[in-house]
């Protein structure tokens, strides 16, 4: 019976996207007022229907309804509750309705947190977002609905895949999607703002918190999914450059790019037509990864030819938006004013270095994601595109973004004297290059200049932080005072806090790739194996196990420091009984200077092939994600982004006409 | 400096600093592509020798044979129509199974063997055992094409 209510509920949340879609823009083009009000019951409405649609879903699994084709396919008597109700996004369809559900929250949110716009903006905003939903409404209904009956109902279903069987599985989706749908807004804004010709300060300031939260929200997505894959996979490897990494990343490289933009169209006025831009770019690039991950075209292109309905409608959706906004863009973007002047040598053009960084890297993981699909459309044989590409080009990139990273929050707008801004930097300079040199040496494994080149990079990054802080903290009459930097606005001490966190997430990447070992062998009960000089592993015992749906082997080992035993680590092999699927349990012994990771390969007679790794600073990894999404939070909750704006301010400084 | 050389200067920037990433994009983009050769186009010949590359099929059952250290191993990936024997040196991955599909990466040595540095086998949330896939494609109801191997050639049905 629910799999029938929450079907209506979507036919009906359709609907009510067809409202917001069609009444506000009709309302503008009219002028009435009360056609444009019509936005917020219709956002509202929209929410509450596919919420309950939603929870039609999740009451399925939750109750084994086998007779949901997709609750048939997905999940299993056995299955334990948390990941029955994860399991409701664990497939290509019940992901699509997660991602409908983000979209209408976000809709609901800014419609619930708009009312300080102009009434025209906010109604085009809200009328976009309509038109969105729209698509992915279409999209889940003729091509992946998930409230498919199955006939006849299985008496049991086939399990969620074990890989899936995680904690990871019920946080990683949200998040995710939360930031790719949360660049819809700024798609949104951008739109609205090219019918309206306007892109002041204001429209800036109305877009930037937005635009921060869904950035956050996508670098935690990121992070924990590289978190969980590291875990999850028993490979010790905390990112793959695979295509479905790719497809998070890129929006998110554009979304880094777009965010900067963005201070600079709030605070001086320029950059105004490339915010646009980056923001169509943002949401295409969204789009485009799940069209990638989606369609089936990456398994494989012949996957794709076999079943295509899937992956046409959404080629055909983002050709529509993508052409339809590029259009609106050529057609208006002339009509954009460009700001004030400024210097060779200034915040602006720094942070228009960092832009142009971003979207090369972007463009060179496009490229390596995309040619091999190209290639393989065109029947010219079948290539991929190894991380060693990605590397070689994405380290170079990334310095200058790292170099400039330091510098540009220390910069003047306008223009900046390069003599006054080095010698405010002098110290930094000297304290991360010493640092960065001399710390490798007391490593004990041999001494390498990449290794150095990152730890300069992360102290340089970090140094440029404290300088922020130490000038901040300087007062008229002289002595140095902490409490000076409670008169900062959120706005900074996010954006300080985000940076740090790339210092952090930079010296643990060069750490852990210059100083991890890796050791595979064989080991039977008692033996020992040395991993480095003082740290040892030994095979203590190895005992059959049985979980909620699986059965398998845990083998413990005792981590030995000295000879004495300090720990132990029990790795498992398990075979799921649903699926028969033998899965890999890595164990890990955490800690801040680095991790300690076990995992087991297959048994030969009573020993078995162990794979032991050590992972120096590989947390900080993570960490530094954790510190730019949270930083973003605190940015975007600077108390100046919910001023009401002043009647001075709306004010169009753009000159074009509002399109009717 | 005046606002038009300033302008010139930007732009003379902008553009040299893109010839320089396209060259460092283009220059790692060529000596990094690795090609996929079925085992027919190996046993032919068509393979480069001393080039990264991969190779993807069934693994032949019966044909893995581990060393006493339990790392080694040798087996045989076959496209139903030949054979190639492939070493390799580690753990391999959970899906790894004799008779499934394997995508190996690595290179030819001199005797025609593959010396394989990493054995892929990789799933996404659509995993579904090919076995069951084929039996509900026998039973009318297809439910999409098995997505657990990428890059392995589609296995001709029946082995």
């Amino acid at each position: 019976m629910s799999t029938e209510l929450g079907h209506l509920a979507l036919a009906l949340a359709l609907l009510s996207g067809l409202c917001l879609a069609v009444f506000p823009a009709l309302g503008v083009w009219r002028n009435d007022r009360r056609l444009m009000d019509m936005a917020t019951p219709a956002a509202y409405w929209q929410l509450l229907l596919v919420a309950l649609a939603f929870a039609c879903l999740i009451e399925n699994f939750v109750t084994h309804q086998f007779s949901n084709q997709l609750v048939a396919n997905h999940s299993n008597r056995d299955l334990p509750l948390n990941y029955r109700v994860a399991a409701s996004w664990g497939s290509h369809e019940g992901s699509m309705l997660l991602w409908i559900l983000m979209l209408a929250g976000w809709t609901a949110a800014v419609a619930a947190l708009s009312g300080n716009l102009p009434q025209g903006l906010r109604a085009r905003v809200l009328s976009v977002l309509g038109a969105i939903s729209i698509g992915f409404y279409l999209f889940a209904l003729l091509t992946s609905n998930p409230f498919e009956r199955a006939v006849p109902a299985p008496l049991n279903g086939r399990d969620l895949n074990p890989l899936l069987q995680d904690p990871g599985m019920v946080f990683h989706p949200p998040l995710l999607y939360m930031g790719y749908v949360g660049f819809a807004v700024a798609f949104a804004f951008a739109i609205a703002g090219l019918l309206e010709g306007r892109f002041d300060s204001a429209w800036a300031r109305w877009v930037r918190p937005w635009t921060i939260v869904a950035w956050a929200f996508l670098s935690l997505g990121i992070g924990l999914g590289s978190f969980w894959a590291y875990y999850e996979l028993g490979w010790g490897g905390w990112w793959f450059w695979d295509p479905v990494e790719n497809a998070s990343f890129m929006p998110w490289l554009t979304g880094t790019a777009l965010i900067h933009s963005l201070a600079v169209t709030e605070k001086r006025g320029n950059f105004r037509s490339w915010t646009v831009l980056l923001a169509i770019m943002a949401f295409s690039l969204s789009l485009l990864g799940t069209f990638l991950v989606r369609s089936g075209v990456l398994t494989s292109v012949h996957a794709f030819a076999t079943d295509p309905t899937r992956g046409v409608f959404i080629l055909i959706f983002l050709c529509l938006v993508i052409g339809g906004s590029l259009s609106l863009y050529a057609a208006r973007a002339h009509a954009v004013h460009a700001g004030l002047a400024y210097g060779l040598m200034s915040r602006e053009s720094m942070l228009l270095a960092n832009n142009i960084l971003m979207v090369v890297a972007m463009l060179a993981v496009l490229l390596g994601t995309l040619y091999p699909l190209v290639l393989d459309s065109l029947g010219q044989g079948r290539i991929s595109v190894g991380p060693p590409y990605f590397d070689a080009v994405f380290v170079p990139l990334m310095l200058p973004a790292l170099l400039l990273m330091a510098v540009g929050p220390l910069a003047r707008w306008r223009q900046t004297p390069v003599p006054a801004l080095a010698h405010r930097m002098r110290w930094a300079f000297a304290a991360s290059v010493t640092t960065g040199v001399l710390l490798p040496l007391t490593a004990p494994s041999d001494y390498k200049p990449a290794t150095a080149l990152g730890l300069i990079m992360a102290l340089w990054v970090a140094s440029g932080v404290v300088m922020a802080g130490l000038e901040n903290m300087k007062s008229p009459s002289g002595p140095l005072d902490p409490l000076r930097l409670r008169l900062q606005p959120g706005a900074w001490w996010g954006m300080q806090l985000a940076h740090l966190g790339v210092a952090a997430f930079v010296a643990g990447v060069t750490l852990v790739s210059s100083y991890e070992v890796e050791l595979e062998r064989k080991l039977a009960p008692g033996e020992v194996l040395q991993v480095d000089r003082d740290l040892a592993l030994r095979f203590a015992e190895a005992r059959l196990i049985r979980g909620p749906n699986y059965d398998g082997v845990q083998v413990r080992f005792e981590i030995l420091r000295a000879g004495e035993v300090v720990g132990e680590l029990s790795p498992e092999k398990r075979r799921y009984a649903a699926s028969r699927q033998v899965m890999t349990e890595a164990a890990i012994r955490r800690s801040l200077g680095g991790d300690l990771y076990v995992a087991l390969g297959e048994a030969v007679g009573d020993a078995w092939a162990v794979r032991v790794q050590k992972k120096p600073a590989v947390n900080w990894i993570w960490i530094g994600v954790v510190m730019m999404g949270l930083g973003g939070f605190w940015a975007a909750a600077d108390a100046r982004y919910r001023r009401r704006v002043g009647a001075a301010a709306a004010v169009p400084s753009g000159s074009a006409e509002p399109l009717r | 400096m005046s606002p038009r050389q300033r302008r010139l200067a930007l732009v003379l920037g902008g553009v040299a600093a893109l010839v320089v990433a396209t060259a460092l994009v283009l220059n790692a983009f060529r000596s990094n592509l690795v090609f996929f050769f079925t085992p027919t186009q190996v046993a032919n010949g068509e393979a480069p020798v001393g080039r990264s590359f991969r190779i993807g099929g069934l693994v032949v059952p019966g044909s893995v044979e581990r060393e006493s250290d339990g790392l080694r191993l040798r087996f045989a990936i076959t496209d139903q129509a030949r054979t190639v024997q492939v070493h390799y040196q580690g753990i391999l991955p959970d899906l790894f199974k004799e008779g499934a599909g394997v995508v190996a990466q690595g290179s030819m040595q001199g005797d025609g063997l593959f010396l394989a540095r990493e054995v892929l086998a990789k799933h996404d949330e659509n995993y579904m055992p090919p076995e069951a896939a084929e039996a509900l494609k026998r039973a009318g109801h297809p439910v999409g094409a098995p997505t657990q191997f990428i890059q392995a050639p589609a296995p001709a049905p029946g082995r």
